[in-house]
């Protein structure tokens, strides 16, 4: 089974890396970016079976720092 | 003073934390793989190094502060052996969960290697008390995610409970409040981006970070 963990960062916490990006489309020409925030995309492969509590456990202990990150389960 | 310092894949001060022990203590260090699960019996003081351990893969700091050693660590301060995480250890440290908040990517996303002024804010510590409070010294930085976050209330704990030990003279990385150092609640974990260990004897130019290390023999003993 394939699992998709989406980290992001939190709302409200500065994100350069996003605005250098912004800034490069805008010199490309794209005028109508408002924003842009960068995550992270973690791709599992896990036991077919795996819970949903196992998967949450380890996005908390090391996938995402929760201090400053968000993060969203996808099964496959 | 029976000293220890931890090493990763990837950390690049270890020998610099090593020799400035060495110098200040009279005692050279044990160096103690990340792969281990024990310290040495009876280590007074836990260094935790400047570098790039696992290459900074996932977030700084994040595979070096699950590996087996840091088991140790964290018993260790919590039983109030001081711990020293500079660099790349302040980041293993907040990873860790020994102190609050996060190093995120420097505001103006370079990678900045120069010498900055410090103030040093807390001078009744382990770590700080052969400084004065208010003092400034010039500590060298080198890191790329040294911007110091956490949230407003965190960081109003730490000011009311005078956990900042060294706060930035002049913008460096975007961190919040200016903030270079901080303590844990308890006083005997101290993580900061610069590095002391480079500023200890007179051939380095300076020796504005000695006194930390000289503080450090005196409380340990």
């Amino acid at each position: 089974m394939k699992a998709r963990i989406f980290v992001t960062l939190k709302p409200g916490v500065l994100d350069p890396q996003g605005k250098a990006i912004q800034h490069a489309l805008e010199g490309l020409g794209f005028a109508d970016v408002e924003d842009v925030r960068q995550g992270k995309l973690i791709e599992l492969e896990v036991a077919d079976g795996t819970d949903d509590a196992t998967l949450d456990a380890m996005c908390r202990q090391l996938l995402a720092n929760t201090v400053i990150e968000n993060y969203r389960i996808e099964r496959l | 003073m029976k000293s220890a310092v931890l090493v990763f894949p990837g950390s690049n001060c270890d020998r610099d934390l090593a020799v400035a022990l060495r110098d200040v203590t009279g005692t050279a260090p044990t160096m103690v793989w990340h792969g281990e699960t024990e310290l040495p019996e009876g280590v007074g003081l836990i260094a935790v190094p400047g570098g790039f351990s696992y290459g900074d893969y996932l977030r700084s700091g994040a595979m070096a502060a699950r590996s087996p050693i840091m088991r140790a660590v964290v018993d260790a301060a919590g039983r109030g052996v001081p711990v020293l995480g500079v660099c790349n250890g302040f980041q293993i440290l907040t990873e860790a969960g020994l102190l609050p908040g996060a190093l995120m990517r420097n505001a103006g996303l370079n990678f900045v290697c120069r010498t900055v002024p410090l103030k040093v804010e807390n001078a009744q510590t382990a770590f700080t008390s052969r400084y004065s409070a208010g003092e400034e010294i010039m500590v060298p930085v080198a890191h790329h995610d040294g911007n110091y976050s956490a949230d407003a209330e965190t960081l109003d704990r730490l000011e009311g409970e005078g956990r900042v030990a060294f706060r930035y003279g002049e913008p460096v990385n975007g961190s919040a409040r200016n903030i270079a150092g901080i303590f844990n609640e308890a006083g005997n974990v101290l993580g900061l981006m610069p590095h002391p260990e480079r500023v200890v004897d007179p051939a380095h130019g300076r020796t504005d970070g000695r006194r930390l290390f000289e503080g450090l023999l005196e409380t340990v003993g």
